[in-house]
Protein backbone atom coordinates (compact mmCIF):
# COMPACT_ATOMS: atom_id res chain seq x y z
CA UNK A 1 0.00 0.00 0.00
CA UNK A 2 1.46 3.11 -0.88
CA UNK A 3 0.07 6.97 -0.96
CA UNK A 4 -3.52 6.12 0.69
CA UNK A 5 -5.04 4.63 3.46
CA UNK A 6 -5.07 0.54 3.55
CA UNK A 7 -8.58 1.07 4.11
CA UNK A 8 -9.53 3.05 1.10
CA UNK A 9 -12.56 1.54 -0.41
CA UNK A 10 -14.26 1.01 -3.47
CA UNK A 11 -16.23 3.66 -3.81
CA UNK A 12 -12.75 5.79 -3.31
CA UNK A 13 -11.34 3.26 -6.21
CA UNK A 14 -14.31 4.01 -8.39
CA UNK A 15 -13.50 7.66 -8.36
CA UNK A 16 -10.16 7.21 -8.51
CA UNK A 17 -11.00 4.61 -12.27
CA UNK A 18 -13.60 7.16 -13.48
CA UNK A 19 -11.01 10.37 -12.87
CA UNK A 20 -8.46 8.79 -15.06
CA UNK A 21 -10.75 7.20 -17.80
CA UNK A 22 -10.32 7.77 -21.22
CA UNK A 23 -12.78 10.87 -21.95
CA UNK A 24 -15.75 9.23 -23.65
CA UNK A 25 -17.14 12.61 -25.17
CA UNK A 26 -13.93 13.14 -26.93
CA UNK A 27 -14.72 10.75 -29.91
CA UNK A 28 -13.10 7.68 -31.00
CA UNK A 29 -10.42 9.54 -32.97
CA UNK A 30 -9.33 11.31 -30.30
CA UNK A 31 -6.00 10.06 -27.82
CA UNK A 32 -3.48 12.89 -27.15
CA UNK A 33 -2.09 11.24 -24.70
CA UNK A 34 -1.62 8.10 -26.58
CA UNK A 35 -3.12 5.84 -24.18
CA UNK A 36 -5.39 3.54 -26.30
CA UNK A 37 -4.27 0.38 -27.87
CA UNK A 38 -1.97 -0.32 -24.68
CA UNK A 39 -2.44 -0.91 -20.94
CA UNK A 40 -1.34 2.22 -18.93
CA UNK A 41 1.64 1.18 -16.26
CA UNK A 42 1.19 4.35 -14.27
CA UNK A 43 -2.03 3.37 -12.94
CA UNK A 44 -2.48 4.51 -9.40
CA UNK A 45 -5.70 2.68 -8.38
CA UNK A 46 -3.91 -0.74 -8.77
CA UNK A 47 -1.65 0.66 -6.04
CA UNK A 48 1.31 -1.73 -6.37
CA UNK A 49 2.07 -0.03 -9.43
CA UNK A 50 3.20 2.89 -7.81
CA UNK A 51 6.53 1.92 -7.44
CA UNK A 52 6.82 0.11 -9.87
CA UNK A 53 5.74 1.60 -13.56
CA UNK A 54 8.96 3.21 -15.08
CA UNK A 55 8.45 7.16 -15.59
CA UNK A 56 10.27 7.80 -19.10
CA UNK A 57 8.61 6.82 -22.44
CA UNK A 58 9.93 3.35 -24.18
CA UNK A 59 12.61 3.84 -26.26
CA UNK A 60 12.04 3.24 -29.86
CA UNK A 61 14.38 0.60 -31.01
CA UNK A 62 14.70 0.27 -35.10
CA UNK A 63 13.01 -3.31 -36.55
CA UNK A 64 16.43 -4.98 -36.59
CA UNK A 65 18.05 -7.61 -34.11
CA UNK A 66 17.76 -10.64 -31.64
CA UNK A 67 14.60 -9.60 -30.73
CA UNK A 68 12.86 -9.72 -34.52
CA UNK A 69 13.44 -13.84 -33.52
CA UNK A 70 11.78 -15.78 -31.03
CA UNK A 71 12.27 -19.05 -29.00
CA UNK A 72 11.58 -22.43 -30.37
CA UNK A 73 9.03 -24.70 -28.88
CA UNK A 74 8.00 -27.96 -29.85
CA UNK A 75 6.28 -31.41 -28.49
CA UNK A 76 9.95 -32.26 -26.83
CA UNK A 77 8.61 -29.09 -24.63
CA UNK A 78 5.42 -30.02 -23.71
CA UNK A 79 3.17 -32.97 -23.60
CA UNK A 80 -0.42 -32.72 -24.53
CA UNK A 81 -2.15 -34.20 -21.98
CA UNK A 82 -0.60 -30.65 -20.37
CA UNK A 83 -3.65 -28.57 -22.48
CA UNK A 84 -6.18 -30.33 -20.09
CA UNK A 85 -6.09 -28.96 -16.66
CA UNK A 86 -8.79 -31.22 -15.43
CA UNK A 87 -6.90 -34.25 -15.77
CA UNK A 88 -5.38 -35.87 -12.01
CA UNK A 89 -4.80 -38.82 -11.32
CA UNK A 90 -6.58 -38.90 -8.00
CA UNK A 91 -10.03 -37.53 -8.93
CA UNK A 92 -11.89 -34.57 -10.36
CA UNK A 93 -11.18 -31.49 -9.97
CA UNK A 94 -14.63 -29.35 -8.25
CA UNK A 95 -16.30 -26.91 -10.66
CA UNK A 96 -17.68 -25.88 -13.76
CA UNK A 97 -15.63 -28.00 -16.70
CA UNK A 98 -14.68 -25.36 -19.08
CA UNK A 99 -13.17 -25.28 -22.64
CA UNK A 100 -10.86 -21.99 -24.11
CA UNK A 101 -9.77 -21.86 -27.17
CA UNK A 102 -9.22 -19.46 -30.00
CA UNK A 103 -6.48 -18.34 -32.36
CA UNK A 104 -3.52 -16.61 -32.05
CA UNK A 105 -2.75 -14.51 -34.71
CA UNK A 106 -0.13 -11.76 -35.51
CA UNK A 107 -1.26 -8.00 -36.40
CA UNK A 108 -1.51 -9.35 -39.92
CA UNK A 109 -4.04 -11.87 -39.40
CA UNK A 110 -1.06 -15.08 -39.63
CA UNK A 111 -1.52 -17.41 -37.48
CA UNK A 112 1.39 -18.17 -35.07
CA UNK A 113 1.99 -21.95 -35.52
CA UNK A 114 3.68 -24.03 -33.01
CA UNK A 115 4.07 -21.74 -30.26
CA UNK A 116 3.95 -22.23 -26.86
CA UNK A 117 0.96 -20.87 -24.57
CA UNK A 118 0.95 -21.35 -20.93
CA UNK A 119 -2.20 -20.95 -18.54
CA UNK A 120 -2.86 -20.38 -14.45
CA UNK A 121 -5.75 -19.76 -12.75
CA UNK A 122 -7.31 -20.28 -9.14
CA UNK A 123 -9.71 -22.93 -8.69
CA UNK A 124 -13.56 -22.68 -8.62
CA UNK A 125 -13.11 -21.54 -5.59
CA UNK A 126 -10.89 -18.52 -5.98
CA UNK A 127 -8.03 -19.96 -4.29
CA UNK A 128 -4.00 -20.67 -6.30
CA UNK A 129 -1.77 -23.58 -4.95
CA UNK A 130 0.30 -20.83 -4.53
CA UNK A 131 1.96 -20.96 -1.13
CA UNK A 132 1.34 -16.61 -1.01
CA UNK A 133 -2.50 -17.52 -1.45
CA UNK A 134 -4.43 -16.89 1.95
CA UNK A 135 -7.65 -16.25 0.98
CA UNK A 136 -10.09 -19.22 3.17
CA UNK A 137 -11.41 -20.79 0.64
CA UNK A 138 -10.56 -24.65 0.11
CA UNK A 139 -7.68 -26.06 -1.99
CA UNK A 140 -9.09 -28.31 -4.62
CA UNK A 141 -6.62 -31.72 -4.06
CA UNK A 142 -7.20 -32.67 -7.59
CA UNK A 143 -6.71 -29.38 -9.52
CA UNK A 144 -3.24 -27.26 -9.50
CA UNK A 145 -4.75 -24.38 -12.02
CA UNK A 146 -1.89 -24.67 -14.58
CA UNK A 147 -1.27 -25.72 -18.17
CA UNK A 148 0.04 -25.56 -21.36
CA UNK A 149 -0.38 -25.91 -25.23
CA UNK A 150 1.26 -25.17 -28.29
CA UNK A 151 -0.69 -24.13 -31.13
CA UNK A 152 -1.67 -26.07 -34.19
CA UNK A 153 -0.70 -25.23 -37.85
CA UNK A 154 -3.69 -22.87 -38.23
CA UNK A 155 -3.04 -21.02 -34.72
CA UNK A 156 -5.24 -22.99 -32.78
CA UNK A 157 -4.93 -23.32 -29.00
CA UNK A 158 -7.36 -25.44 -26.64
CA UNK A 159 -7.27 -25.92 -23.07
CA UNK A 160 -10.07 -27.71 -21.05
CA UNK A 161 -10.53 -26.78 -17.47
CA UNK A 162 -12.58 -25.52 -14.60
CA UNK A 163 -14.30 -21.88 -14.26
CA UNK A 164 -12.12 -20.04 -12.22
CA UNK A 165 -13.88 -18.05 -9.06
CA UNK A 166 -13.20 -14.50 -8.07
CA UNK A 167 -11.23 -13.99 -5.13
CA UNK A 168 -10.12 -11.18 -2.71
CA UNK A 169 -7.44 -8.91 -3.06
CA UNK A 170 -5.74 -6.47 -1.08
CA UNK A 171 -5.40 -3.29 -3.26
CA UNK A 172 -8.04 -2.36 -1.01
CA UNK A 173 -11.06 -2.55 1.19
CA UNK A 174 -13.39 -5.24 -0.08
CA UNK A 175 -11.15 -5.72 -3.59
CA UNK A 176 -12.18 -8.87 -5.62
CA UNK A 177 -10.43 -9.77 -8.62
CA UNK A 178 -12.65 -10.65 -11.41
CA UNK A 179 -12.88 -14.85 -12.73
CA UNK A 180 -9.58 -14.69 -14.94
CA UNK A 181 -7.20 -17.16 -16.41
CA UNK A 182 -3.80 -15.74 -16.94
CA UNK A 183 -2.40 -16.23 -20.47
CA UNK A 184 1.48 -16.28 -21.29
CA UNK A 185 2.08 -16.32 -24.63
CA UNK A 186 5.17 -15.76 -27.56
CA UNK A 187 4.86 -15.46 -31.06
CA UNK A 188 7.73 -15.78 -34.03
CA UNK A 189 9.33 -12.16 -32.27
CA UNK A 190 10.49 -11.83 -28.87
CA UNK A 191 9.07 -8.14 -29.56
CA UNK A 192 5.84 -10.16 -29.72
CA UNK A 193 6.07 -11.39 -26.20
CA UNK A 194 3.04 -11.14 -23.62
CA UNK A 195 1.48 -11.84 -20.85
CA UNK A 196 -2.30 -11.24 -20.26
CA UNK A 197 -5.25 -12.17 -18.64
CA UNK A 198 -8.79 -13.94 -20.55
CA UNK A 199 -12.22 -12.60 -18.67
CA UNK A 200 -15.60 -13.90 -18.58
CA UNK A 201 -18.74 -12.45 -19.99
CA UNK A 202 -20.84 -10.61 -17.52
CA UNK A 203 -18.73 -10.17 -14.90
CA UNK A 204 -20.04 -7.96 -12.64
CA UNK A 205 -16.46 -7.04 -10.69
CA UNK A 206 -14.70 -6.02 -14.46
CA UNK A 207 -15.82 -2.13 -13.88
CA UNK A 208 -14.49 -2.72 -10.40
CA UNK A 209 -11.06 -4.10 -10.96
CA UNK A 210 -8.08 -1.50 -10.95
CA UNK A 211 -6.39 -3.84 -13.26
CA UNK A 212 -8.60 -4.21 -15.96
CA UNK A 213 -9.52 -0.78 -15.92
CA UNK A 214 -5.52 -0.20 -16.47
CA UNK A 215 -6.35 -0.53 -19.99
CA UNK A 216 -7.69 2.41 -20.93
CA UNK A 217 -9.60 2.02 -24.08
CA UNK A 218 -13.10 0.47 -23.98
CA UNK A 219 -12.46 -1.76 -26.99
CA UNK A 220 -8.91 -3.21 -25.99
CA UNK A 221 -10.56 -3.91 -22.28
CA UNK A 222 -13.27 -5.54 -24.14
CA UNK A 223 -11.03 -8.25 -26.33
CA UNK A 224 -9.94 -9.27 -22.84
CA UNK A 225 -13.11 -10.93 -22.53
CA UNK A 226 -14.07 -14.42 -24.21
CA UNK A 227 -17.61 -15.24 -25.63
CA UNK A 228 -19.66 -17.98 -24.83
CA UNK A 229 -19.82 -20.08 -27.74
CA UNK A 230 -22.53 -22.82 -27.43
CA UNK A 231 -20.73 -24.41 -30.91
CA UNK A 232 -18.04 -25.01 -28.31
CA UNK A 233 -20.38 -26.73 -25.44
CA UNK A 234 -20.49 -30.18 -25.51
CA UNK A 235 -23.84 -32.14 -24.42
CA UNK A 236 -23.59 -33.37 -20.54
CA UNK A 237 -20.03 -32.40 -20.78
CA UNK A 238 -18.95 -28.99 -20.61
CA UNK A 239 -19.14 -25.37 -21.57
CA UNK A 240 -17.38 -23.42 -24.23
CA UNK A 241 -15.87 -20.35 -24.38
CA UNK A 242 -13.82 -18.82 -27.35
CA UNK A 243 -11.17 -15.76 -27.01
CA UNK A 244 -8.56 -15.21 -29.88
CA UNK A 245 -5.07 -13.47 -29.48
CA UNK A 246 -3.69 -10.97 -31.63
CA UNK A 247 -0.23 -10.53 -30.96
CA UNK A 248 1.98 -6.97 -32.24
CA UNK A 249 2.52 -6.65 -35.95
CA UNK A 250 6.01 -9.01 -36.89
CA UNK A 251 8.78 -7.55 -38.83
CA UNK A 252 9.98 -10.04 -40.76
CA UNK A 253 8.39 -11.89 -43.55
CA UNK A 254 7.85 -15.38 -42.84
CA UNK A 255 9.67 -16.92 -45.52
CA UNK A 256 13.11 -14.69 -44.26
CA UNK A 257 15.56 -17.46 -43.43
CA UNK A 258 17.81 -16.91 -40.72
CA UNK B 1 -16.97 -9.26 -28.74
CA UNK B 2 -13.83 -11.31 -28.97
CA UNK B 3 -13.19 -11.22 -32.62
CA UNK B 4 -10.15 -10.15 -34.04
CA UNK B 5 -10.83 -5.69 -34.82
CA UNK B 6 -9.36 -4.41 -37.88
CA UNK B 7 -7.67 -1.17 -37.35
CA UNK B 8 -7.38 1.26 -39.98
CA UNK B 9 -4.25 0.89 -42.37
CA UNK B 10 -2.16 -1.43 -40.68
CA UNK B 11 -3.65 -4.64 -39.60
CA UNK B 12 -5.64 -6.19 -36.45
CA UNK B 13 -6.05 -4.33 -33.29
CA UNK B 14 -3.40 -6.40 -30.97
CA UNK B 15 -4.37 -8.07 -27.71
CA UNK B 16 -3.16 -5.52 -24.85
CA UNK B 17 -0.90 -6.80 -21.53
CA UNK B 18 -1.85 -7.60 -17.99
CA UNK B 19 0.22 -7.85 -14.94
CA UNK B 20 1.86 -11.45 -14.38
CA UNK B 21 0.22 -11.26 -10.62
CA UNK B 22 1.64 -12.68 -7.86
CA UNK B 23 0.79 -16.25 -8.20
CA UNK B 24 2.92 -17.52 -11.33
CA UNK B 25 5.36 -19.59 -9.79
CA UNK B 26 3.92 -23.04 -9.61
CA UNK B 27 3.13 -22.05 -13.82
CA UNK B 28 5.89 -20.35 -15.22
CA UNK B 29 9.10 -21.64 -14.12
CA UNK B 30 10.31 -24.88 -14.68
CA UNK B 31 13.32 -27.48 -13.41
CA UNK B 32 16.35 -25.94 -15.58
CA UNK B 33 14.83 -22.80 -16.47
CA UNK B 34 17.70 -20.44 -15.67
CA UNK B 35 20.51 -22.88 -16.73
CA UNK B 36 20.92 -22.66 -20.53
CA UNK B 37 23.83 -24.24 -20.10
CA UNK B 38 24.86 -26.60 -16.99
CA UNK B 39 26.39 -24.93 -14.17
CA UNK B 40 30.12 -25.89 -14.21
CA UNK B 41 30.01 -26.42 -18.11
CA UNK B 42 33.65 -25.02 -19.15
CA UNK B 43 32.91 -21.49 -20.71
CA UNK B 44 29.53 -21.35 -18.91
CA UNK B 45 29.05 -17.59 -17.17
CA UNK B 46 26.35 -16.59 -14.31
CA UNK B 47 24.39 -13.34 -15.87
CA UNK B 48 22.81 -11.83 -13.07
CA UNK B 49 20.98 -9.26 -11.13
CA UNK B 50 18.45 -7.60 -9.10
CA UNK B 51 14.91 -6.10 -10.10
CA UNK B 52 14.61 -2.58 -8.42
CA UNK B 53 11.48 -0.44 -7.58
CA UNK B 54 11.63 3.49 -7.00
CA UNK B 55 13.07 3.48 -4.09
CA UNK B 56 15.60 1.24 -4.60
CA UNK B 57 13.63 -1.78 -3.24
CA UNK B 58 14.44 -5.47 -4.46
CA UNK B 59 11.03 -7.03 -6.13
CA UNK B 60 11.07 -10.29 -5.02
CA UNK B 61 8.04 -11.12 -7.09
CA UNK B 62 9.00 -10.70 -10.91
CA UNK B 63 10.01 -13.04 -13.59
CA UNK B 64 13.10 -12.64 -16.13
CA UNK B 65 13.43 -13.56 -18.98
CA UNK B 66 16.64 -14.02 -21.00
CA UNK B 67 16.79 -14.46 -24.79
CA UNK B 68 19.91 -14.88 -26.25
CA UNK B 69 22.18 -15.48 -29.67
CA UNK B 70 23.69 -18.66 -29.96
CA UNK B 71 27.69 -19.07 -29.94
CA UNK B 72 27.39 -18.79 -33.80
CA UNK B 73 25.66 -15.14 -33.86
CA UNK B 74 22.27 -16.75 -35.42
CA UNK B 75 19.27 -16.84 -33.18
CA UNK B 76 19.07 -20.11 -31.60
CA UNK B 77 16.37 -22.51 -33.60
CA UNK B 78 16.20 -25.59 -31.33
CA UNK B 79 13.16 -26.44 -29.22
CA UNK B 80 13.52 -27.88 -25.54
CA UNK B 81 14.26 -25.39 -23.66
CA UNK B 82 11.04 -26.44 -21.16
CA UNK B 83 13.03 -30.02 -20.98
CA UNK B 84 16.92 -29.38 -21.82
CA UNK B 85 18.67 -32.48 -22.51
CA UNK B 86 21.86 -30.95 -21.10
CA UNK B 87 23.53 -30.61 -24.71
CA UNK B 88 21.37 -28.08 -27.19
CA UNK B 89 21.80 -24.31 -26.56
CA UNK B 90 18.45 -22.73 -27.12
CA UNK B 91 18.73 -19.28 -26.06
CA UNK B 92 16.07 -18.65 -23.41
CA UNK B 93 15.67 -19.38 -20.39
CA UNK B 94 13.53 -17.73 -17.49
CA UNK B 95 14.15 -17.17 -13.47
CA UNK B 96 11.52 -15.85 -10.91
CA UNK B 97 13.71 -13.29 -8.43
CA UNK B 98 14.44 -14.78 -5.28
CA UNK B 99 13.41 -12.52 -1.59
CA UNK B 100 15.89 -10.01 -2.22
CA UNK B 101 14.75 -9.37 -6.04
CA UNK B 102 17.91 -11.46 -7.61
CA UNK B 103 17.42 -13.19 -10.58
CA UNK B 104 20.66 -15.55 -12.37
CA UNK B 105 21.15 -17.47 -15.21
CA UNK B 106 23.95 -20.09 -16.28
CA UNK B 107 24.84 -19.42 -20.28
CA UNK B 108 27.05 -18.96 -23.03
CA UNK B 109 28.68 -15.40 -22.77
CA UNK B 110 26.87 -13.14 -24.97
CA UNK B 111 28.13 -12.92 -28.40
CA UNK B 112 27.50 -10.14 -31.02
CA UNK B 113 24.10 -11.34 -33.16
CA UNK B 114 24.49 -11.64 -36.48
CA UNK B 115 23.84 -8.21 -38.72
CA UNK B 116 24.86 -6.74 -35.09
CA UNK B 117 27.77 -4.21 -34.36
CA UNK B 118 28.07 -5.54 -30.58
CA UNK B 119 27.33 -7.82 -28.17
CA UNK B 120 24.18 -8.16 -25.91
CA UNK B 121 20.98 -9.91 -24.96
CA UNK B 122 17.26 -9.58 -25.09
CA UNK B 123 15.90 -9.10 -21.21
CA UNK B 124 11.33 -9.26 -20.55
CA UNK B 125 10.48 -8.28 -16.82
CA UNK B 126 7.26 -9.43 -15.68
CA UNK B 127 6.03 -8.36 -12.18
CA UNK B 128 3.13 -8.26 -9.77
CA UNK B 129 2.36 -4.51 -9.87
CA UNK B 130 3.62 -4.00 -13.19
CA UNK B 131 0.58 -3.61 -15.71
CA UNK B 132 2.34 -4.84 -19.22
CA UNK B 133 6.08 -6.84 -19.47
CA UNK B 134 9.01 -4.74 -20.39
CA UNK B 135 11.52 -5.48 -22.50
CA UNK B 136 15.45 -4.27 -22.69
CA UNK B 137 18.62 -5.00 -23.53
CA UNK B 138 21.91 -5.79 -21.80
CA UNK B 139 25.13 -4.69 -23.38
CA UNK B 140 28.95 -6.50 -22.66
CA UNK B 141 30.63 -4.24 -20.17
CA UNK B 142 33.23 -1.91 -22.08
CA UNK B 143 30.67 -1.56 -24.52
CA UNK B 144 31.28 2.18 -25.32
CA UNK B 145 28.59 4.58 -24.22
CA UNK B 146 29.64 7.62 -26.37
CA UNK B 147 27.70 7.16 -28.61
CA UNK B 148 30.20 4.57 -31.32
CA UNK B 149 29.22 1.71 -30.28
CA UNK B 150 27.40 1.26 -33.94
CA UNK B 151 24.76 0.09 -32.09
CA UNK B 152 21.86 1.88 -33.31
CA UNK B 153 19.68 1.15 -30.30
CA UNK B 154 22.43 1.96 -27.80
CA UNK B 155 23.60 4.82 -29.42
CA UNK B 156 20.22 6.55 -30.10
CA UNK B 157 19.45 6.70 -26.04
CA UNK B 158 19.85 9.79 -24.44
CA UNK B 159 23.54 10.31 -23.55
CA UNK B 160 23.23 10.24 -19.86
CA UNK B 161 20.90 6.71 -20.37
CA UNK B 162 23.13 4.63 -21.91
CA UNK B 163 24.80 2.78 -18.99
CA UNK B 164 21.88 1.60 -17.97
CA UNK B 165 21.78 -0.63 -20.93
CA UNK B 166 25.38 -2.09 -20.03
CA UNK B 167 26.37 -5.12 -17.90
CA UNK B 168 29.08 -5.14 -15.32
CA UNK B 169 31.62 -7.35 -14.59
CA UNK B 170 31.37 -9.75 -11.98
CA UNK B 171 33.06 -12.83 -11.98
CA UNK B 172 32.52 -15.18 -13.69
CA UNK B 173 30.23 -13.37 -15.58
CA UNK B 174 27.76 -10.27 -15.67
CA UNK B 175 25.57 -8.40 -13.44
CA UNK B 176 23.08 -6.38 -14.92
CA UNK B 177 20.27 -4.76 -12.63
CA UNK B 178 16.64 -3.68 -13.58
CA UNK B 179 15.71 -0.45 -12.15
CA UNK B 180 12.19 -0.04 -13.04
CA UNK B 181 11.81 3.65 -11.67
CA UNK B 182 13.79 6.16 -9.89
CA UNK B 183 17.36 7.33 -10.55
CA UNK B 184 19.21 5.05 -13.14
CA UNK B 185 15.82 3.85 -14.47
CA UNK B 186 16.38 1.13 -16.79
CA UNK B 187 15.56 2.21 -20.64
CA UNK B 188 12.65 0.03 -21.50
CA UNK B 189 12.48 -0.47 -25.61
CA UNK B 190 9.74 -1.17 -27.90
CA UNK B 191 9.56 -1.62 -32.05
CA UNK B 192 7.90 -0.48 -34.32
CA UNK B 193 3.82 -1.92 -35.05
CA UNK B 194 3.63 -2.19 -31.24
CA UNK B 195 0.79 0.79 -29.42
CA UNK B 196 3.22 0.10 -26.65
CA UNK B 197 4.75 2.28 -28.91
CA UNK B 198 2.07 5.66 -28.13
CA UNK B 199 -1.34 5.00 -29.14
CA UNK B 200 -2.35 3.79 -32.35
Amino acid sequence: MTGTSPACSQAQIDDEIASLALDSTAGEDRDPAGLRGATRLDYAPYRSTVLRHPTKALHPADPEGLEMWSPVFSHRDVAAVESDLTIHPQGEPIGERIRVTGRVLDGDGRPVRGQLVEVWQANAGGRYIHQRDQHPAPLDPHFTGMGRCLTDEAGHYSFTTIKPGPYPWRNHLNAWRPAHIHFSLFGTEFVQRIVTQMYFPGDPLLPLDPIYQGIADRGDRDRLVASYAHDLSEPEFLMGYRWDIVLTGAHRTPAEET
Amino acid sequence: MTQPTTQSGSGLVPTVGQTVGPFFHDALPWPGDRHLVAPGDAGAVRLAGRVLDGEGAPVPDALVELWQAGADGRPATAPGSLRRDGHTFTGFGRCATDEEGWWSFTTLPPVTPRGGAVAYVSLAVFARGLLDRLLTRAYLPGTPVDGTSGDGVLDGVAADRRATLVMAADDPGYRFDVRLQGEGETVFLCWPRDPRAGGR
